[in-house]
């Protein structure tokens, strides 16, 4: 059975069908990409997943639990997480904190105006346990507003995981990023789905990352499912190379 | 990792001068009847300088540490100053009795009005913050036979504290070290908060509404918590100017007072502890030195906040600090 699965999903925004006709089904520990070009409704797809709007046609459900119109909150609870196209992290706080206060919230202590010395220092282990995970404890202090956009993007996908997410869904995670930045989240992604096992679905514009990490990849093109498959199958599409996919493949290829 | 470290020592000489600076002012504020008059001062300044330091640290936990701007927090001061003078009229002649009942009953208001203000963000959350504030301005000048109106309501005094079956006179010495007490109470209140998960996503609700509720954080409770408790300290400074003065006015209600809270905290520096502690001295300072020489002692608080505005954003302690980095 599917981790998560997408039956005939649409969503129509007045007279606008931003997405029609979807079926994805992703297995749990799998890591997906999404491609397709800009409108191709990427977006708006992790937004039906993740609850932001429910679709306006067919059904989505997540280990084995239909979640069509479940609130984002209560799909946090049940490890859907999420990160958006523009980063979104406490700015003029330092890396720790933005940490912290994702790892106190996840444990349900935001209403708490004093903890025991003991929990206090299970907040700081944890915390310690997510920087070496996203490999950014040398940076603990500085303020996230002063780091590069790419380690913005590190902090942020770290405070994602406080939430021990079940299914990781990341808008965009390299886009805006140099060389290295790129290689250190495309080794972090690859990481929490190899090490971490989590299952994660990505949209991403750089074909080379795509076709490098990806274990399965979806196409959409202009709000319908283009082709679904392997690297190899994808690039042998035919109607994927002739819509969408001809110069970048040719550039990877070189 | 010896980046980490280097940055963790900086931040122990720095959390080192903090400290001592924090230790200089609280031997300073315990020595204030002592050496105030000896520079032509009054207690009863200083005393109403704490006040002011109340009201405005307990606003700032809302406006600097949540990112909520209420324009309308001068109703629970004099919800609180209304409450204890009614108390010491009505229900039983006791100081301890009417700061209690006058922070209640301002805090309780506070709880109330939450929610609905909370209901919109940024400058509406201001207008409706305002709207709230002068609702209770004219329910206070209107209700004549309870609040005496627009004479405020007067009749009341700081009858003496009743410890172990002796009286003791409340002389301004006195009243001073009974708000001094309030306020290290408040300052710790204030402290304890700032380093709990409570007050850490009191910030993070600042920063980033969000990314909080996509982490699935109530963030509107949140907001209601650090409403509620800034205004129970607010009303608590409100008891507390009611017994100073001797009487509780419509004027402690209205927006002007609100405004001059705000313009404190921006003043001495929203992001600082002791920010709001500064900008209400060098408020209250200026307005009573200003006030003796012109009668427009208004217009040069208003050129005093907008140069401070233009030449240190960040509020006068945040100034200072920054000069340290």
């Amino acid at each position: 059975m599917s981790f998560l699965k997408l039956d005939n999903v649409g969503r129509r925004f007045g007279a606008l069908q931003a997405l029609k006709d979807i079926s994805i089904s992703v297995e749990q520990g799998e890591l997906r990409a999404v491609i397709g070009p800009n409108g191709a409704g990427k977006t708006t797809l992790f937004n039906l997943i993740s609850g932001f709007f429910p679709p306006t046609e067919g059904s989505i459900s997540f280990a084995g639990q239909p979640i069509t119109a479940v609130s984002p909150n209560a799909l946090v609870r049940r490890g859907i997480i999420r990160t958006f196209q523009i980063t979104q992290v406490f700015l003029s706080l330092t890396v720790y904190e933005n940490l912290r206060v994702a790892v106190e919230t996840a444990m349900g202590l935001q209403l708490r105006p004093w903890i025991s010395r003991a929990t206090r220092a299970q907040v700081e282990a944890k915390v310690e346990e997510l920087a070496d995970i996203i490999r950014i404890t040398p940076k603990l202090d500085r303020i996230v507003g002063e780091m590069s956009h790419g380690d913005q993007r590190v902090v942020e996908v770290g405070i994602a995981l406080s939430r021990h997410p079940k299914l990781l869904l990341l808008d965009e995670p390299t886009a805006g990023m140099g060389d290295q930045e790129t290689h250190h989240m495309t080794d972090l992604i690859r990481r929490l789905n190899k090490e971490q096992g989590i299952t994660i679905l990505f949209v991403e514009h750089d074909m080379a990352i795509v076709f490098g990490i990806a274990d399965k990849i979806t196409v959409l093109d202009n709000g319908t499912m283009l082709a679904e498959g392997t690297a190899a199958e994808i690039s042998a599409n035919p109607r994927v190379q002739s819509a969408y996919l001809g110069n970048a493949l040719e550039e990877t290829a070189v | 990792m010896s980046t980490s470290i280097d940055a963790k020592l900086a931040l122990n000489r720095k959390s080192g001068g903090r400290v001592v600076a924090a230790m200089v002012i609280w031997v300073v504020l315990l020595f204030v009847p002592f050496w105030l008059p000896m520079i032509g001062g009054y207690t009863d300044l200083a005393t109403r300088a704490l006040i002011y330091a109340i009201a405005a640290s307990g606003l700032n936990l809302l406006l600097g540490y949540t990112g909520g701007l209420s324009f309308g927090h001068a109703a629970y001061f004099g919800l609180g100053a209304y409450g204890a003078g009614l108390c010491l009229i009505h229900i039983a002649p006791s100081v301890p009795l009417a700061i209690l009942g006058g922070t209640v009953l301002g805090g309780i208001a506070g709880i109330l009005v939450g929610p609905m203000a909370m209901k919109r963000k940024g400058i509406y959350f201001a207008m409706i913050t305002i709207a709230f504030g002068q609702m209770f301005y004219f329910i206070a000048v209107r209700w004549n036979s309870l609040t005496g109106g627009e004479d405020g309501l007067t009749g009341f005094s700081r009858v003496p504290l009743h410890i172990g079956g002796e009286a003791i006179k409340l002389g301004p010495e006195r009243f001073y070290y009974l708000v001094l007490v309030l306020f290290a109470l408040v300052m710790a209140i204030i402290w304890q908060i700032l380093r709990s998960p409570l007050g850490h996503s009191f910030v993070a609700v600042r920063e980033n509404t969000t990314r909080l509720r996509f982490l699935g954080v109530a963030v509107d409770k949140q907001i209601w918590v650090a409403f509620a408790i800034s205004t129970f300290i607010v009303a608590l400074a409100g008891t507390l100017n009611a017994l100073l003065t001797g009487f509780a006015s419509p004027d402690n209600l209205g927006w002007q007072l609100s405004g001059s809270f705000v313009v404190i905290c921006v003043l001495g520096g929203m992001r600082s502890f002791w920010g709001p502690f500064l900008g209400a001295v060098i408020f209250i300072v200026a307005q009573d030195y200003l006030s003796s020489v012109t009668q427009n002692w208004m217009s040069f608080i208003g050129l005093i906040f907008v140069l401070a505005v233009l030449f240190f954003p960040q509020g006068l302690l945040g100034f200072i600090k920054g000069r340290g980095r």
